[in-house]
């Protein structure tokens, strides 16, 4: 670094860039991260963000179970995915290296700052030697950068000590990379002004750091050039980027409001469902309650309560909590009440791998209850599609007084996406009304109420609530006789409640699925919840490359939808990408008994497009 | 209550379900006691609501005349809990047995209790499981013979008086199935006080406990056995009075009045905010074999579950103003395309 003067770099226009930052839990990745996506959101990109969290809390510092790492994809195209694999890496330490490299497409770029590769660093991350000097980044573009030297130089004029100079460092690899990328300073700014109000040192340490970086990058002679990515052709319209959880819990809210209910919600923390549990406990002023119970099962149990009071009660939870609340959900199919249960999937059995995805609840949550106690199921497919699916839950279990499950999983929870926000008054109105009224008389004439007489289209049965005059009646989990909701033991009457209860949920009004891609093509993908954006993307490259391939992806997998069977049946192979060992598969041959080929991946990394654009085609060649 | 309420009678609050316990049982007297009270609170059938969870004293929902659940084993004080909170005007009783309450559904009701829900919980304690065919409970004496325990039980019982004032409940009464008025009294009790109230039955089962608590419930024996507790006056008990109870080094202990004179008992102070001295009267007893005391141990005033949870919902509106979905949404920043 000799020169200076800033330098005319050529500029190079890309399509597409996919960053992943990575750096110990302690170093700001995430929020590197996620400014560096507000920035390119509000360039016009699109973009899609897959964030890293290591499991340990405060894993030891700069070992390989501590490093967090943030990855985004930006386009000047519509993406679906974060990408298969990262184009650029951005490593603070060795461990960071260490742990990201492997994900590294052949030839990209690393960003290694030289300051953390001390020889106990190294032996932390379990170097047995120097990365940088014993030829392991040959073949890959490496731009080493002294990072931590250059940050605490930039910060000490405004007196920052120096070890909390450090802390800034990871703006200066902002800094260095909105060069790279042509992202503009300003947005940044007001970033770390609002961010650190009221702490004017950091404010200025940070800024600091983030202008040495930029500089640093115009003025080392260590870059080619630097690159730009144009605006992506999008819908036009407000955005917002949001993800999987959040979108959720203003789904849940947004809910409330369009059944014009309050909001109950009954959650025991547990990983990856907890930022739900957060986020509506910020939205009191929406009249949504939350209660932060004892465990899994009273969480489930007073939603219960809560629904049997006249509230649009929720659970959320992951597979563990969805296991303990299921004698409680057998509870509510039984009193037939509405209840919407958020499952974020995890990996499994017994704890797993509490931060990592799967989609392996799907059988759980059909049939993880004892005896016939059939569930509605609605599966979201992206992180801002979870704001839809959630009030879809909602309507059915608010139309059919039903519990329904929601499954979402640990990919969509964090990973964000540039949502066009919908036209609120274009939102569906999901209101129900109470029942305030006689529904039969007796051998007397007089007015009674009849808590189990259906409603004749959707079967649902009243609800009438508490406070409401002369409709006292009991419902508990014993069968009852049909219609009056008395005590039963008969046989016959058991016989035609399971039927009942088995009709009222295949009855549900889902609508039809639709073939995306080539409909008259001989193969065909089909998939359900997160696998949607990997699959999409394959669908895209497979018909680039010439071959005819439709794409079925399902939101409601209880019931199916109606035409399911017969657009299946038209294909002469069906593959089904799914993060479990085959249980749509399973479902969907038990039903229709067609021969659907299951893909399955389990090792807690979602599937990336390469990996099923190369399962279609073997699929497609033995076909 | 509205003004226009009428006054119910018993029979009003009686559903037309055949009441299925068995001829003897304790239970019957219980419900009497509950349907001959319930017009004496003038308070509305409709605003009423009986959650139960499983076991023979959990039917009891379907055999009064106002809204209830019958749950599941254990879970009732939870299921409870959040209808308290989405209906704070409701009227919320909880019915359930020994087994229901104090083993598979203790978690729930030691955090209904410490979390001061405002529920009427009411225990019905037989010392055994009733519905199950006759089971040790968790509140059966060691060494009990039953069908799961033929050579007698190892478990050390729970005393559920114990237990709830070691939760901090801020209400915490006993009575028993023999004593309409007495249960009549402790039922209102609870109904009066504002949080979770709970109120232990000692229950017959005369199918598969009978006499258990006759040590001390029967005629004969309530005199030398049942200690009265009453706020404000000093703790004696016998047919004279002629018993009493000192605290002695932090232990609750049966003199005799003369011996130590009028002076030198306990006065009971159920308003007592600390619940140490009530624990020690929960303790006098190790068993329906010596006096126990009966009545309210502990009524202190604490703030409400669901009062707090709604004050913050209002404090939430006034500093944000009421819930809009529009700028929710756009509350993370925003950008045009
Ligand atoms: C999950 C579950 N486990 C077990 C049972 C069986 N069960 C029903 S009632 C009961 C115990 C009843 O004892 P208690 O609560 O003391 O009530 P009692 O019948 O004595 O009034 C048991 C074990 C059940 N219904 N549900
Ligand atoms: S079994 Fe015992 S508790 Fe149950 S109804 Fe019969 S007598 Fe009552
Ligand atoms: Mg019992």
């Amino acid at each position: 670094m000799t020169d200076t003067a800033p330098r005319e770099l050529p500029l190079q226009e890309l399509d597409e860039v996919i960053i992943r930052f990575a750096g110990d839990s302690g170093d700001g990745m995430q929020l590197t991260g996620d400014q560096f996506t507000s920035i390119s959101a509000a360039l016009g990109n699109d973009l899609a963000t897959l964030p890293e969290f290591p499991a340990e809390i405060r894993a030891p510092q700069g070992t390989l179970a501590g490093v967090s790492a943030f990855q985004v994809r930006i386009s000047d195209f519509a993406i679906t995915t974060p990408g298969d694999a990262p184009t650029v890496l951005v490593a603070m330490n060795p461990a960071a290296l260490k742990a990201q490299l492997p994900n590294l497409v052949q030839g990209g770029a690393i960003i290694i700052n030289t300051d953390a590769f001390s020889e106990k660093n190294l032996e932390k991350a379990g170097y047995e030697s120097n990365p940088l000097e014993d030829g392991s980044l040959d073949g890959y573009r490496s731009y080493p950068v002294p990072m931590s030297q250059i940050t605490r130089d930039a910060v000490a004029e405004h007196g920052v000590k120096p070890r909390d100079a450090e802390r800034s460092k990871n703006f200066f690899a902002l800094g260095l990379i909105s060069w790279m990328y042509t992202r503009p300073v300003e947005p940044t700014m007001e970033f770390i002004g609002t961010k650190f109000r009221g702490k004017e040192l950091v404010i200025k340490a940070n800024e600091a750091a983030f202008h040495a970086g930029y500089n640093f990058g115009e003025t080392a002679e260590l870059f080619e050039s630097h690159y730009e990515i144009k605006p992506a052709e999008l819908p036009k319209g407000e955005y917002t980027n949001v993800n999987g959880n959040t979108a959720i819990a203003w789904g849940c809210a947004a809910a409330g409001q369009l059944a014009r209910l309050p909001v109950f919600l009954g959650s025991y923390p547990i990983t990856p469902a907890s930022d739900i549990l957060h986020d509506l406990s910020e939205l009191k002023h929406f009249g949504v309650r939350t209660f932060q119970a004892e465990d899994e099962i009273a969480a489930a149990a007073s939603a219960v309560g809560a629904a049997f009071g006249g509230a649009l009660a929720f659970t959320t939870t992951s597979g563990p909590g969805v296991a303990l609340k299921g004698e409680t959900l057998g509870l509510a199919v039984s009193l037939e009440l509405p209840l919407v249960v958020i499952d974020i999937q995890r990996g499994g059995p017994s704890t797993g791998l509490p931060t990592k995805p799967e989609q392996a609840d799907l059988l759980m949550a059909m049939y993880g209850r004892h005896s016939e106690s059939p569930m509605p199921i609605v599966a979201p497919k992206s992180p801002a599609d979870c704001f839809n699916a959630a009030i879809e839950a909602c309507r059915i279990a608010l139309r059919y007084r039903t519990p329904v499950m929601l499954l979402s999983d640990g990919y969509l929870a964090t990973s964000s996406e540039p949502w066009l926000l919908p036209d609120i008054d274009s939102l569906p109105d999901i209101g129900v009304d109470f029942h305030t009224g006689f529904n039969g008389t007796n051998e007397d004439g007089d007015g009674i109420f009849l808590p189990y007489l259906r409603d004749s289209e959707t079967l649902a049965r009243p609800w009438a609530i508490p406070g409401t005059p002369d409709l006292m009646h009991r419902i508990g989990g014993i069968e009852k006789e049909d219609e009056s909701g008395n005590i039963s033991y008969d046989p016959a009457n058991h016989q035609k409640m399971i039927d009942l209860r088995a009709a009222k949920i295949e009855g549900i009004d889902v609508p039809d699925v639709e073939v995306a891609g080539d409909p008259d093509a001989d193969f065909c993908m089909l998939g359900w919840g997160s696998t949607w954006g990997a699959i999409d993307a394959a669908v895209d490259r497979l018909q680039a490359a010439g071959k005819k391939v439709a794409h079925v992806h399902l939101t409601h997998l209880n019931p199916f939808p109606k035409n399911l069977g017969e657009v299946l049946s038209k294909f002469e192979t069906v593959i089904c990408p799914e993060m479990n060992a085959g249980q749509l598969v399973d479902l969907v041959r038990a039903k229709y008994l067609l021969d659907v080929k299951p893909v399955n991946k389990m090792n807690g990394v979602p599937f990336t497009t390469a990996e099923i654009e190369s399962a279609a085609l073997q699929a497609i060649e033995a076909s | 209550m509205t003004d226009t309420s009428t006054r119910t009678e018993p029979a009003d609050w009686a559903t037309d379900q055949e009441v299925r316990w068995c001829p003897g049982c304790g239970d019957y007297s219980i419900l009497t006691a509950m349907r001959m009270l319930m017009p004496e609170l003038e308070v509305d059938r409709e605003n009423t609501v009986f959650v139960s969870g499983i076991g023979c004293a959990a039917r009891f929902p379907y055999y009064m005349n106002t809204y209830g659940m019958h749950g599941i084993h254990g879970r009732a004080p939870a299921i409870a809990t959040g209808l308290a909170m989405a209906r704070p005007d409701l009227d919320v009783w909880v019915i359930g047995g020994d087994g229901d309450m104090m083993s598979i559904g203790g978690n729930h009701l030691i955090h209904a209790l410490r979390r001061n829900v405002n529920l009427n919980i009411l225990l019905f304690n037989n010392m055994i499981y009733g519905l199950t065919k006759g089971q040790f409970s968790p509140t059966s004496e060691v060494g009990k013979v039953t069908k799961s325990s033929p050579m007698g039980s190892l478990d050390s019982p729970f005393n559920p008086m114990s237990v709830a004032l070691g939760a901090e409940a801020s209400f915490v009464a006993r009575t028993h199935d023999m004593d309409r008025q007495h249960m009549m009294e402790m039922f209102r009790r609870a109904h009066d006080h504002k949080g979770a109230s709970i109120v232990e039955v000692f229950q017959n089962c005369n199918v598969f406990n009978d006499g258990a608590w006759e040590g001390i419930t029967k005629k004969g024996n309530r005199d030398s056995n049942l200690i009265s507790l009453e706020h404000g006056k000093p703790v004696k008990f016998g047919a004279d009075g002629e018993f009493g109870v000192v605290i002695d080094n932090g232990t609750a202990k049966v003199v005799s009045v003369a011996d130590v004179g009028e002076s030198a008992l306990l006065v009971h102070d159920e308003t007592k905010p600390d619940p140490s001295t009530a624990f020690m009267l929960s303790r006098l007893s190790r068993g329906p074999f010596e006096p126990t005391p009966i009545g309210v141990f502990r009524a202190v005033e604490r703030i409400e579950y669901a009062t707090s949870s709604t004050a913050q919902l209002a404090m939430a509106q006034n500093d944000k103003g009421a819930g809009d979905l529009s700028s929710l949404l756009r509350s993370r920043g925003t950008w045009q395309v």
